[in-house]
């Protein structure tokens, strides 16, 4: 794959997978609205996926479409990074996980939104709107929790406990991604200010540094990962080509 | 705590579906405060682009009118169809009416 398609099926990996993800808590949330909140946003993430895995499958031109990526790639092959895969534990972990990606995401697509790149930048465009309640939605409930009842603040902090060590591997920044031309690395400081911003009001501490965990992008992943895929490619796996 | 404790208090949702039309009552949800309400209303009853605007308001704060007193309340206005515009003869080429 040359570094544009491999940078169009990076973007389209991670929105499937955190999508997958949070499809799982349908008819498990909270609350009905909670239940609906999430599902609308596993539905905003698959619909970017769609669109730049479709993307991913034209640049690439072996005649793979976003299916085809989507449901008939094994586990190596996937490029997500490591953060979106991650369980969604309880309530508060999923909550963590969603607040530390939505703002990396928004941050990035804002940038891509004027990329030269024409059909980049028009995915994004229409993304960048989504994932802006995404991390609106995120950073409320980081400060409902946090700020909260002794038991939701301990959940809180067990859940960006958990998180934080995935974090640093959205920033990094490799060849094709300079090919692409949005400077991830840049998007740190940004970033910082506003994960600091919202927790400083949700009356929690940022986590103590720690030795980041990276990979996905080369494809070595969790044995979440495999797990996952196995509920999401199942019927593909099992009746090639159905449609319905 | 009791299950009513529990649950989340209820909302009014009103949406208005485009510019110039009045807020329309479409359901309701259960959220802890006003902002929380808000988002339910959203992710609950504009995922289809339903809206342009939204109302919540408490649905402790509505008061209704008595089922009881429905005979007295709106019967008396059954048999006063000169209530009604419609003695009117509206002339051709009106329109918007």
């Amino acid at each position: 794959m040359d570094a544009l398609a491999t940078c169009a099926l990076r973007l389209g990996d991670d929105s499937l997978i955190l999508g997958q993800r949070l499809g799982e808590w349908c008819g498990h949330a909270p609350a009905l609205e909670v239940d609906l909140s999430l599902a609308n946003c596993a539905l905003d993430l698959i619909g970017q996926a769609t669109h730049f895995l479709g993307l991913a499958g034209e640049l690439e031109g072996k005649g793979r479409d976003a299916d085809a990526l989507a449901f008939r790639r094994d586990v190596m092959d996937f490029t997500n990074c490591l953060l979106v895969e991650q369980k969604n534990g309880d309530f508060a972990q999923t909550i963590a996980r969603q607040f530390l990606f939505s703002h990396f995401q928004e941050l990035h697509l804002a940038a891509l939104a004027a990329s030269k790149h024409e059909r980049f930048a028009a995915i994004a465009a229409k993304a960048v709107k989504e994932v802006t309640y995404h991390s609106k939605l995120a950073s409320d409930w980081v400060i409902r929790l946090g700020d909260g009842t002794d038991e939701s603040k301990t959940r809180m902090i067990a859940g960006l406990d958990w998180m934080w060590r995935f974090a640093d591997e959205m920033f990094v920044m490799d060849e094709a991604d300079a090919a692409l031309g949005v400077d991830k690395a840049a998007l740190k400081p940004a970033w910082d200010q506003r994960i600091d911003a919202v927790l400083a009001e949700a009356t929690l501490e940022r986590p103590s540094p720690r030795r980041a965990i990276t990979g996905g992008r080369a494809g070595h992943h969790s044995e979440q990962l495999g797990h996952l895929l196995t509920e999401m490619q199942f019927l593909q796996r099992a009746y090639p080509g159905a449609t319905w | 705590m009791s299950d009513s404790q529990k649950e989340w208090p209820l909302w009014e949702v009103f949406v208005r579906g485009k510019g110039g039309l009045s807020h329309r009552h479409v359901g309701s949800v259960h959220a802890v405060d006003a902002k929380m309400a808000i988002e339910h209303a959203r992710d609950t009853y504009t995922r289809r682009m339903e809206g342009v605007s939204l109302w919540v308001l408490p649905s402790a704060q509505i008061t209704a009118s008595d089922p009881g007193e429905a005979a007295a309340l709106f019967e008396p206005a059954e048999d006063k169809v000169y209530r009604h515009p419609t003695f009117y003869k509206i002339p051709d080429g009106i329109t918007h009416i």
